[in-house]
């Protein structure tokens, strides 16, 4: 289990948030506030709204009611312009690896020079700094991910959000990516991740939402939700059961 | 039979002399296909690129429009562009009928379709893939445009030479605007008409030959093309 981290960033908060389609629940969340000092992971089998609720909070998907806020304030594009996403399959741009992520920088108008030394400290960062030059579609599946994790570092973020980003890697490749998580949450990045492995969230959250069938039916410390959940969805999940 | 061979070989002497008339010939035909192709893809890479990634009513009939128009009956364009260039014309007084200009409207009519249905068709499915990651970044609709169009800069470049394909191939529309004037008008595919109705095929041929060149060259970039594509990881899923 993972110790509590250094840093609050801008605090989360869902209130009345549902999202329906053709008479179904996909989401209702009443409240949900994530306001814990390290990494929050989302728990749940597939089809429980993880996504979508990752989604709603990063802006991508309007809510059909309720709302998030940041720091008390409705998610606005200020807010959003200092959030970054980290999709499950990494979507990179057909450039260098080095243009993936000088594409970032010059939207945050960063100047040339200072654009250059950040692109190296990055892709050191990410073990990328031989492949500045490498077409980014060549990369392997785990340095795709990193890339696309550095990229969404090079916002300088107040909030990163990852889906499920090693559910396609190998242990070595998944191990990598988690180092680059918990620096950045040492950093002071609020992160929120999606996950299906357990030993991950173990690995990594310092609080937990379980989710099924469109709600949360916990959130806690990592600890106490893996170690004594409360609910019997929790339970099922955390035994390996079918849950449904 | 041996009067063929005879022609042929008349025509491969008239390419590797380098033939004057021949060669001034070829150069036309170049210089205003590439030109028409260039002004083609300034207007229809554009519009394909926001086609795509536009919603707004009637979007799809504009698809479909737009997909009609690259069928067009090149004799068709060519009698509309000569109505519209003829002296009671409302672009008369400008005087461009049987200029080369008049031919580079008529190929950018016939082209601009191609290219921006093309256009409209990769950059779609490109902004599928990177929908939600530009929404992400906070890059508008409009301002992805760009983004999409550099990044399937390879499949465009396909749509380019497609487009150029089609330009210097063409005859019916370019023979009405053009009027096949020696010297003034008369490119590769207009001047093998005239030969051959002439009987002078050795000139046809050794024209018909470079066009056939040209046409397996431009196929052999698009397939130089595609092959970079795939080994970079550029192609599109």
């Amino acid at each position: 289990m993972r110790d509590v981290v250094t840093g609050a960033p801008g605090i989360l908060d869902v209130s009345g948030l549902s999202i329906a389609r053709n008479g179904k629940a996909l989401l209702d969340v009443p409240h949900l506030c994530l306001d814990g000092p390290g990494p929050t992971l989302i728990l749940g089998p597939n089809g429980a709204g993880k996504s979508l609720l990752l989604r709603c909070l990063h802006g991508l998907i309007q809510p059909d009611r309720g709302r998030v806020c940041q720091n008390g304030a409705v998610l606005n594009a200020r807010h959003k312009a200092r959030q970054a996403m980290v999709f499950q399959s990494p979507v990179l741009l057909r450039r260098s690896v080095a243009a993936n992520l000088d594409f970032v920088l010059k939207r945050r108008s960063m100047p040339r020079a200072e654009r250059k030394h950040r692109i190296e400290s990055l892709l050191d960062e990410g073990g990328l700094g031989g492949k500045a030059r490498q077409p980014a579609r060549s990369l392997s599946g785990g340095e795709a991910q990193r890339l696309a994790i550095l990229r969404a570092l090079a916002l300088d973020p107040e909030t990163l959000f990852l889906d499920e980003p090693t559910s396609a890697l190998d242990p070595s490749a998944t191990q990598m990516i988690e180092r680059m998580i918990l620096r950045a949450s040492e950093r002071g990045v609020r992160i929120v991740m999606v996950t299906h492995d357990i030993g991950q969230a173990r690995r990594l959250a310092s609080d937990i939402v379980m989710m099924q069938a469109g709600r949360v039916v916990e959130h806690g410390k990592a600890m106490q939700v893996l170690e004594a959940p409360e609910s019997d969805e929790s339970r099922r999940y955390l035994a390996g059961g079918l849950v449904t | 039979m041996q009067s063929f061979a005879s022609e042929f070989n008349q025509a491969i002497s008239l390419i590797l002399n380098g033939d004057a008339e021949l060669w001034a010939i070829v150069l036309l035909s170049l210089r205003v296909s590439v030109f028409a192709v260039l002004i083609s893809a300034v207007i229809g890479m554009p519009v394909g690129a926001a086609l795509a990634v536009a919603r707004f009513p009637g979007r799809r009939a504009l698809i479909i429009l737009m997909n009609a128009l690259m069928g067009l009956p090149p004799v068709v364009v060519g009698l509309l562009v000569y109505l519209m260039l003829s002296r009671s014309g409302p672009l008369g007084v400008l005087e461009l009928l049987y200029t080369p200009t008049a031919m580079i409207i008529a190929q950018v009519v016939l082209v601009t379709p191609i290219m921006a249905a093309l256009t409209r068709q990769v950059v779609e499915m490109l902004a599928e893939e990177y929908s939600e990651q530009l929404r992400s970044l906070g890059v508008s609709r409009l301002a992805s445009v760009p983004v999409l169009l550099w990044d399937a800069r390879l499949a465009l470049v396909t749509a380019l030479l497609a487009g150029f394909g089609r330009a210097i191939a063409e005859v019916g529309a370019v023979i009405i605007v053009g009027g096949n004037i020696n010297h003034v008008t008369r490119v590769m595919t207009t001047t093998i008409a005239l030969e051959t109705s002439k009987g002078n095929l050795a000139m046809a041929l050794a024209l018909g030959v470079i066009l056939i060149g040209l046409a397996v060259a431009v196929n052999a970039m698009v397939s130089a093309l595609t092959l970079r594509a795939e080994r970079e990881g550029l192609r599109h899923a």
